[in-house]
């Protein structure tokens, strides 16, 4: 096991320096001069463009720049945000916790909806809850989250008024937020599971434990489940960052702080430190999160770990 | 049987090429009744009815007039997002799975890069980098796509290139480029469609996510994911201008998906989870 982390880590570290090469560049693929595009929107001196070039490092050599970046990165700073004039790391700080939330409430909720759902179906194989449980999941892989987030707004809040439409806060306001961005990977997960299940249900331990008398709810679940939910386990980590991303969608649609707002506003307002360093913290977030997913894979499946 | 029988017998298939057919001649101008452009104000927020069959919104532009109209341009991007992913994965693929050694180790490394942008991430960065527009729309969710499409071009040329008669094609003097072309790629095309046509939903997704945020298509062109946007203050008093575009979005993704399973079942069978 411990070859197998030692192993797992090393190879983070190229894909690392390969994120922060990427993210490093994105102020030279603008095309134009990124200080000017900045400043756009204010009327500047050429004394001012010069300052702020001067400020954001761009009158070093690249290399120098590169190295600065990594260096103040691995310490934690980001830069400043152009426009709010603060370090990236605090905007990122103070959003993090909305979004970390919002997004283990939606893998509650894709889990909560995507294991029973795809239970039911490989266990009715071929009949109607099979066909319907999966005409579920065909609907939720094409929905897209930010339709759903308003269909939810304009019954839960607009007629039944059971639900906050927007804001960020405690968990009345959770609630709709994390069924739009989980409902995709709801249906991802009840398709693997569908499958995971159907093989499981195949296997010889599971006739043998049928034979033994056991009764069919001990046979599903504490037999086939456990073993068919292993394959699922290692699109959590997938998911999870496909969560982090979507985010950006369903924060917009609710109007609900979080690092998702934070990159679009950015985004739109040219403030390129600020993408920078957010894409940078989710790249290096969602990398990070894999690994540990992997690990714990490796933990559960001993064959991951020889192989 | 052939393909195409074979693929007439899936149902889902079928029930997808209809809803895409539909789609598809909905999208032909004459069908468009108005102007998707055109403002009145005093038509403005009219209900579904005989006047604006889908109703109309707070521009008193025909709402269904601009569904009409979105769906060509959903169907655009997506097809060209796709082909770009397409022309930079596959040959990167190719030539990475073929060639192997420190070329192979390179390509795929910085694929592995690029896959460490999660989800619509990357799409979002390329975009800030390229600045907001529809047309820079279609290259990121293109670009985004492309390490998935790079992978699997490679997965199918490291077995392809077992063969028995690619080794004897080798034996007999054939030239890299020769075999690549007339032993590997045939084999390369069946899962390359199959993932195109299951990609072309998820582009048409991202696409209109993206213009959603307000960083793709631009007003008055008329797109789902913007239109849905512009109904977003209007969801009390006119539900119809951002359901109609949404139930666009959602009747195009699924059909691209019920026509890709139906291909990956018949061509490709090894592919299903």
């Amino acid at each position: 096991m411990l070859t197998y982390v030692g192993r797992r880590l090393l190879a983070v570290v190229p894909v690392l320096f390969g994120v922060t090469l990427a993210v490093f560049s994105m102020l030279f693929l603008v095309p134009g001069d990124p200080v000017k595009i900045m400043l756009a929107e204010f009327v500047t001196t050429p004394d001012q463009v010069a300052r702020m070039r001067a400020q954001l490092h761009l009158d070093e050599p690249v290399l120098h720049q590169y190295g600065r970046f990594v260096g103040n990165a691995l310490r934690g700073d980001l830069g400043m945000s152009i426009r709010s004039r603060r370090p990236v790391a605090t905007e990122i700080g103070e959003n993090l916790g909305s979004t970390g939330r919002l997004a283990l409430a939606s893998m509650v909720v894709a889990i909560a909806l995507g294991v029973p759902l795809g239970l039911i179906a490989a266990l009715g194989r071929n009949s109607w809850l099979d066909v319907a449980a999966m005409g579920v999941a065909l609907l939720g892989v094409a929905m897209p989250s930010f339709w759903l987030g308003f269909l939810l707004i304009f019954v839960f809040s607009l007629h039944l008024g059971w639900l906050p439409a927007t804001g960020g806060g405690d968990l009345p306001h959770l609630v709709m937020p994390a069924v739009a961005l989980g409902t995709i990977a709801a249906a991802i997960i009840a398709r693997l599971t569908r499958s995971s299940m159907l093989e499981v249900l195949g296997q010889d331990y599971v006739r043998t434990a049928r034979a033994k008398g056991l009764g069919g709810f001990a046979v599903v679940v504490r037999h086939a489940l456990r073993n068919a939910l292993i394959p699922v386990v290692t699109v959590f980590g997938l998911q999870f960052g496909n969560l982090l991303a979507g985010a950006v969608i369903v924060e917009t649609v609710f109007s609900r702080p979080g690092l998702g707002r934070l990159i679009v506003g950015a985004i739109l307002s040219k403030d390129f430190p600020l993408v920078q360093g957010t894409v940078l913290f989710v790249a290096t977030a969602y990398v990070l999160i894999n690994v540990v997913v992997d690990m714990a894979y490796a933990y559960v499946d001993p064959r991951i770990r020889i192989g | 049987m052939t393909s195409a029988a074979a693929l007439v017998r899936q149902r889902g298939a079928m029930l997808g090429l209809l809803i895409l057919a539909a789609l598809v001649a909905v999208a032909a101008p004459w069908l468009a009744a108005r102007d998707p452009i055109r403002t009145a104000a005093r038509e403005a927020l009219q209900p579904p009815g005989a006047r604006f069959l889908l109703g109309s919104d707070q521009f008193g532009r025909d709402v269904g007039s601009r569904v009409v109209y979105g769906a060509r341009v959903s169907l655009l991007v997506g097809v060209i997002s796709v082909s770009i992913a397409v022309a930079l994965g596959a040959p990167l693929g190719l030539v990475s799975g073929y060639y192997g050694g420190r070329l192979d180790a390179l390509i795929m490394r910085v694929m592995d890069v690029l896959l460490a942008f999660p989800g619509i991430l990357l799409a979002l960065a390329i975009v800030s980098v390229l600045s907001p527009g529809l047309g820079n729309v279609m290259i990121a969710v293109g670009l985004s796509a492309v390490p998935g499409y790079a992978r699997l071009v490679r997965a199918t040329v490291l077995a392809a290139r077992e063969h028995l008669y690619v080794e004897a094609a080798r034996a007999l003097g054939g030239r890299d480029g020769g075999i690549l072309v007339r032993d590997i790629l045939p084999n390369v095309v069946a899962p390359l469609i199959v993932t195109a046509t299951l990609g072309l939903g998820g582009a048409i997704l991202s696409a209109a996510a993206l213009s959603f945020l307000g960083l793709g298509s631009q007003p008055p062109q008329p797109e789902w994911g913007r239109m849905l946007s512009e109904g977003r203050d209007y969801l009390r008093e006119a539900w119809w201008i951002s359901t109609f575009p949404g139930l666009g979005i959602l009747l195009t993704v699924l059909a691209m998906n019920l026509v890709g399973d139906g291909l990956r079942d018949v061509l490709d069978p090894r592919l299903k989870t």
